[in-house]
């Protein structure tokens, strides 16, 4: 067994057992349904839009080299630098370069995902630039030097009384435990991160073709900083985040923010066209824009699972999962959890390794139903399962069923079973759940129904 | 062979084979295809009202859930009074602002030191600045929300490094919806955008402790929208 898939079934099951975290994780996505359903009922229709995000999202991925090459285009023409990186090794050099270039020492950063993927701070802590993350989520998850355990809630799981200890013990500075005060001795240390920073560095949640910018999505003010104060910019962003068209912004921002975090638009949805222009006052001298593959393209050769690129990152089938919300983001051991990201993973990092993922599922749909841009989640969880299968059978399980078929079509085999079946569970009972029980995988945590003494066929064929 | 062409040569490999189309489960498309599909976004939409009255108290009510301050002054003469009473009870010493025609009037009226950021200034010396005082673009009167530009509020930095953005704006601003506001940027700036376009919907806030809402994170921990 690969250690993947053990370390996953090993948080899970520590995970699942554990009542504080359930706690946790139950009361914050309470509270996010409530308003999300109440933002969801304030548009006229959901439906529609929902179908229109789709169909747009489909024409920018299904035409990508036609967007990329307008967006990159229109960034040079205003003096943005744009750099392709095919792998999340090149996306490192790159940005590394760059800092050695601007004889750079300290970074400011605004929450990137993709930054997330590629390990970017630990590959620029290690040729010795202090990163620092912005958001306050980030900052409470890098202080204690673990991922984001949600892809838009990254401190979801920590109680304030965790994070009072956790800054008492970092930042000497914990006056208490309210969340209020908890914040502003996060601002109070960044403010004079954000004035010394000699680079900035950002994420992007969309890219417009046709008029070559990077729109950035956020609540906090730390992105807006982040690309009004330092000398040099740095964005980075997959290719699958463009749109085509400037106005299409005036439905998938709000539609990103209904769907994440129950808004009705998030605080700041700022859009970037270029460095600062001639006749600006302020703003970065330079901007470099790193657009990175790292394996988006074999996504893209899928035509089945093509649309799982649609995603906007909203964190929406991640919330309603009931399978991630009993064991928790860190478990999947993944920059993406949740269902988009036992979609996406077995393609971004190898099918055989992460294969698991598409069965931490009960393929109730729910990820589908909740997802703003109609990716057909659940049925592609069932597609990796198939695919997985095709490409390296399992053997053990193809036996199971072929003995199960034989038995359950020989109505001889069949009766048999059942009388063995009557008489061996009570033996089954003695042993349940111990490494004896042959059947330990599903008994660990369960109880196997008593058989009846009276299957339906006896009692139809005894019926007065 | 660049890496550009080795990306875009992989796109066009896997685009040969083409992906059925979004909701393919016997659902019919919202729009017909010689437009965009997000061209009647305007019908989805949370509904605005008709009338310039309803979407005024629209964006009042918007505003108050957002804890935005909103004031709608009856006149241009209110306008000295209200940020005088302001800066009073907040004890604004410095203010941080740029040249315009409201922006120029809600300083005059203060009567307190101005940075003005229009030829460059010094970030430390904003960053003890009590308020940044802007204009605006739009005001959105679905969201509650402002937007702003680089060139028309003073650059990146002024509507949010103070800890309270004024912003003021007059009537004629307000827009009814998103498609609105941004077919309103598109037709006064394209092609030549300002490089930062932001739509500000609220003071700065987080919820990442325990989900539970702060205001003031980083950006401003108080918006005031004074509209005459």
């Amino acid at each position: 067994m690969s250690t993947f898939v053990s370390d996953f079934k090993t948080r899970a099951t520590e995970k699942a057992g554990d009542l504080r975290h359930r706690s946790v994780i139950r009361t914050a996505l309470r509270s996010y349904e409530i308003v999300r359903d109440k933002r969801k009922a304030a548009f006229q229709s959901w439906e529609s839009a929902r179908q229109a995000a789709a169909e747009t999202k489909w024409e920018a991925i299904n035409h990508l080299d036609k967007h990329l090459v307008a967006l990159t285009s229109k960034l040079e023409a205003r003096g943005t630098k744009v750099h392709w990186a095919s792998t999340g090794a090149q996306a490192r050099e790159i940005i590394a370069q760059i800092l050695r270039d601007k004889k750079a020492r300290s970074i400011i950063k605004s929450k990137a995902m993709t930054s997330e993927e590629i390990h970017l701070n630990h590959a620029l802590e290690k040729e010795g630039f202090t990163v620092v993350e912005s958001d306050l989520g980030e900052f409470i998850v890098q202080l204690r030097h673990e991922p984001p355990y949600h892809i838009v809630f990254p401190s979801m799981h920590l109680t304030r009384g965790e994070i009072k200890d956790l800054f008492q013990k970092e930042l000497g500075d914990a006056p208490s435990d309210s969340p209020e005060e908890l914040t502003m001795v996060a601002r109070r240390v960044m403010r004079q991160k954000y004035l010394t920073a000699d680079v900035g560095f950002t994420g992007g949640n969309f890219a417009i073709a046709e008029t070559g910018m990077i729109s950035i999505t956020e609540n906090e003010g730390n992105a807006r900083l982040t690309a009004a104060l330092p000398k040099t910019m740095v964005t980075l962003m997959g290719i699958e985040k463009v749109l085509p068209r400037f106005s299409d912004l005036a439905l998938f921002l709000p539609m990103l923010a209904t769907a994440g975090a129950g808004q009705p638009m998030t605080c700041y949805n700022t859009m970037y066209s270029g460095p600062r222009q001639p006749g600006e006052c302020d703003g970065p001298e330079e901007w470099h824009v790193i657009l990175l593959d790292n394996r988006r393209t074999e996504l893209l050769a899928d035509a089945e699972q093509r649309d799982s690129l649609h995603c906007i990152r909203c964190g929406a089938c991640l919330n309603v999962c009931p399978i991630f919300r009993n064991v928790g983001g860190h478990t999947y051991g993944t920059t993406y959890s949740g269902p988009v990201g036992a979609v996406i993973t077995p393609h971004l990092r190898g099918l055989q390794d992460w294969k698991h993922l598409s069965n931490a599922s009960s393929l109730c749909g729910a990820c589908t139903e909740a997802c703003p841009v109609k990716i057909d989640l659940h049925h592609h969880l069932l597609q990796n399962r198939r695919n997985a299968s095709a490409s390296e059978p399992a053997f053990f399980e193809r036996l199971a069923y072929q003995i199960f078929g034989l038995v359950a079509n020989e109505p001889v085999f069949w009766s048999l079973a059942k009388k063995l079946g009557w008489l061996t569970q009570p033996l089954q009972r003695a042993v349940k759940g111990s490494a004896l029980d042959p059947a330990k995988a599903w008994t660990k945590t369960r109880d196997l129904p008593p058989q009846p003494r009276e299957s339906f066929k006896d009692w139809w064929r005894n019926r007065k | 062979m660049s890496e550009r062409e080795n990306i875009l040569g992989r796109i066009r490999e896997a685009l040969q084979v083409s992906a059925p189309l979004p909701g393919a489960h016997g659902e019919t498309s919202a729009h017909t295809h010689t437009e965009s599909p997000a061209s009647h976004a305007r019908e989805w939409l949370p509904s605005v009202g008709a009338s310039v009255e309803e979407q005024f108290a629209l964006f009042a009510k918007n505003a108050a859930d957002l804890k935005a301050d909103f004031q709608l002054l009856a006149s241009r003469d209110e306008l000295p009074v209200a940020l005088k009473k302001m800066a009073a009870a907040e004890k604004w010493s410095r203010v941080a602002s740029h040249e315009g025609e409201l922006s120029n009037f809600a300083c005059k009226a203060l009567g307190l030191p101005v940075l003005l950021t229009d030829k460059g200034y010094d970030v430390q010396a904003m960053e003890k600045c009590d308020v940044g005082i802007t204009e605006c673009d739009a005001l959105v009167a679905q969201t509650g929300g402002v937007a702003v530009t680089s060139r028309s509020a003073g650059g990146r930095a002024l509507s949010v490094l103070p800890p309270h953005h004024v912003v003021v704006a007059s009537r004629e601003q307000l827009v009814a919806d998103l498609p609105a506001a941004f077919a309103l940027l598109q037709q006064k700036y394209a092609p030549d955008f300002p490089s930062m376009i932001s739509f500000i919907t609220g003071p700065s806030r987080t919820g990442d402790i325990e989900r539970i809402l702060v205001l003031g994170a980083h950006g401003p921990k108080q918006l005031t929208i004074f509209c005459i």
